[in-house]
């Protein structure tokens, strides 16, 4: 059951534009997700109107994303802050939320009240995100929605050992024509992600336990979800459309806006 | 030679201050052609306009230095108290390196020697020095050749390599003060050894400058040091009141003398006008910031080509850097030193600089500084051209999180080369910093 809707979040994502319409309890009642425009200001106003039109009325707007000052909101707020949140509001409990995004990986610790009480980002260099995946993936002409199914189907891993996208994409190249089976160059690749990924949430993860959130585009590749599993040792949660948790955070922060 | 003195010592007495007063009239007028209002900071520290003076004199007298004076190049950790007396005027590469950060003239200068083959991956003074040298360019007009390039390690193994190579263009001689590095405490053999060499020392500056070392004008350079020490620590304490009566950031600009002109008078004489003023303010209830609603730490050099923009982005949200480890360490190494024995506590004091001391030393001293200025968070600047400030920083980070609850981060950045540093993700890093506090 759902309510009247009352906000609207909108995340511009270097890679995606995500945008969430929800009821004043923050139910997701639409959703708009599409590749990012250079053209920030054009496609965010569009955006909007659509989920204004399919409300049927104006709407408060909480923005977030790289692009967030580029648009017109209420309320404007980092991505951490509203991964938290977003995330905060489907489990309910506090933990380690790993977010894998088009351009970045943070991870955000969690506290039992949904606040932030730590977080990391990869800095300078975007080896550790989803756009090393898909630079890679379509150089071995390889779908992503096909990914998971090949990794699974890899006798071994074959190390990739770069973590820089464009050395990394030469190296994946000398593997294939030096006949390394290309199931096991995927399966390295995602180890090699992995493992940058897991180095900065290692930090935040009580020695023993703990469970891990996962959200971002990344979150929908069944083989990096098993490649973090992996490389973290533990449990790790995908979070209900994992791509849209920074914009529902953002739609939350303007219906109760603590922080 | 007598010209050239003559020429020095015009420029410090009368050249200096008719040039001056001309720029401050322009500067007042140009101030009074804008807008009044300073944004999210209190009103501008008075102070701020004789530390122009000061520092401009200082550079322009150093224009007509060589041949009027013997003249040193000397590093920011050095005992600079013993060749004072000797008649030294004493440049500071460092803090010339920091004047053309905050112009961003690195990446220009830096270029020349990084054709050369010296790697971006070293110390942004280091290319800035020898990329001045190497084009002859700088924001100063001119620094004067050294007779003597005086280093000391105790800030980093960098400086060694960095003036072996001033050595070898120049050709002049190098003095090396090497300080074993501390965990703990130094033991007594160590400070022996640094004094040894601060004898030595003495003996090549008497070469150098021709004239003979003399015991009470030591202890009288010594002194004023030590008063120099204990008048910037006296500025930086005006911060433990609330609201801080300036910010973590104009400590940065105000610690030049500290650096360059340590062990002079009118260095002296500037941080009692300034401590004066703080303290003035802090009275008065007058902020750095307007609104004051949370305190930070600052650990590492400043990103001096940023450092107004992200003062700004902080000050419009309430955060204020209250203290940082930087400009502290500049009132506790000298309050170390002792007249009634100049070398063996120059010895002592120069081998304990934050630098130089183990990640135990370093976080009581964070601990502390936190504790002290009641500060409810941490920015810890892990800067790509020092990495002997920035190692361990992950570690104390998580320290002063867990043992006193203050909120943390590390902004990945460079102390005065832009192109190490990402602006949009580190100040995306900071608001969701700054978020985090509710």
């Amino acid at each position: 059951m759902t309510g009247a809707p009352a906000a609207i979040g909108l995340d511009v994502g270097s890679t995606t534009c995500k945008a969430a319409l929800v009821d004043g309890e923050g139910r997701l009642l639409a959703r708009r997700l599409e590749p990012s425009d250079p053209r920030v200001e054009a496609q965010g106003e569009r955006l909007l109107a659509e989920l204004r039109r399919e409300a049927g009325r104006d709407l408060p707007v909480g923005a977030t994303g790289y692009g967030r000052k580029r648009v017109r909101a209420s309320r404007i707020l980092t991505e951490i802050t509203c991964h938290a949140r977003g995330a905060f509001s489907s489990t309910g409990k506090p933990g380690v939320l790993v977010d894998v995004g088009g351009q970045d990986a943070k991870v955000v610790r969690i506290g039992p009240a949904g606040e932030v009480l730590d977080f990391a980002m990869n800095d300078k260099c975007a080896a550790g995100s989803g756009r090393f995946l898909e630079v890679i993936l379509a150089r071995l002409q390889v779908p992503l929605d096909d990914v998971a199914r090949q990794v699974a189907l890899a006798a071994g891993a074959v190390p990739v050992s770069s973590t820089c996208t464009v050395f990394a994409e030469s190296e994946v190249i000398s593997l294939v024509a030096e006949g390394e089976p290309l199931e096991g160059i995927l399966r390295g690749l995602h180890q090699s992600l992995a493992s940058r990924v897991a180095a900065m949430a290692r930090g935040f993860l009580p020695e023993e336990g703990g469970e891990v959130f996962l959200s971002g585009g990344v979150a929908l590749n069944g083989a990096m979800v098993s490649a973090l599993r992996g490389a973290l040792g533990r449990a790790i949660r995908v979070l209900p459309e994992p791509q849209l948790v920074g914009a529902l955070g953002a739609a939350l922060s303007v219906l109760s806006p603590q922080a | 030679m007598i010209l050239r003195r003559l020429q020095y010592e015009l420029a410090g007495r009368l050249a200096g201050p008719v040039v001056l007063s001309l720029d401050a009239w322009q500067r007042e007028r140009r101030r009074r052609g804008r807008s009044a209002d300073p944004g999210p900071f209190g009103p501008p520290l008075e102070s701020v306009r004789r530390l122009r003076e000061l520092m401009s004199l200082h550079y322009l007298r150093g224009r007509y230095a060589d041949g009027a004076v013997p003249v040193a190049w000397v590093t920011s950790g050095f005992p600079v108290e013993i060749l004072r007396p000797l008649g030294f005027h004493a440049v500071y590469p460092e803090n010339h390196a920091a004047m053309c950060g905050v112009q961003r003239l690195v990446p220009g200068l830096s270029l020349a020697v990084e054709e050369e083959g010296y790697s971006r991956d070293l110390c942004s003074y280091a290319r800035t020095d020898l990329g001045s040298l190497v084009t002859g360019r700088t924001p100063a007009g001119r620094l004067p050749r050294p007779d003597l390039l005086a280093c000391c390690t105790n800030i980093c193994q960098t400086v060694l390599y960095w003036y072996r190579s001033l050595a070898e263009r120049l050709r002049v001689p190098l003095v090396l003060v090497d300080t074993p590095f501390v965990y703990g405490e130094a033991k007594p053999h160590h400070l022996r050894y640094v004094r040894d060499q601060l004898e030595e020392l003495v003996r090549v500056a008497e070469r150098v400058s021709g004239r003979r070392s003399d015991p009470e004008e030591l202890a009288e350079v010594t002194r004023l040091s030590k008063e120099g020490a204990r008048l910037w620590g006296e500025c930086l304490a005006a911060s433990r009141s609330r609201p801080a009566p300036w910010t973590g950031i104009d400590g940065f600009f105000h610690m030049a003398p500290i650096v360059a002109l340590r062990g002079t008078e009118e260095c002296n004489a500037y941080y009692r006008m300034l401590r004066d003023e703080l303290r003035d303010r802090a009275r008065r209830g007058v902020g750095g910031i307007r609104e004051e609603r949370h305190r930070l730490l600052w650990d590492n050099l400043p990103v001096w080509f940023a450092v107004r923009d992200l003062s700004r982005l902080l000050a419009e949200r309430g955060f204020n850097f209250v203290c940082t480890s930087y400009t502290n360490a500049w009132a506790e190494a000298g309050a170390k030193v002792d007249p009634a024995d100049p070398l063996g506590s120059a010895a002592r004091a120069y081998t304990h600089v934050i630098l130089n001391q183990d990640l135990p030393n370093r976080l009581d001293i964070l601990r502390r500084l936190v504790r002290d200025y009641q500060c409810d968070g941490a920015v810890l600047h892990s800067d790509r051209s020092c990495k002997p400030y920035s190692i361990g920083q992950v570690d104390l980070k998580d320290r002063l999180s867990r043992e006193l609850g203050v909120r943390a981060m590390l902004l990945e950045a460079d102390h005065s080369d832009p192109r190490a540093y990402a602006a949009e993700q580190g100040e995306n890093r900071l608001q969701a910093f700054m978020e985090s506090f509710g």
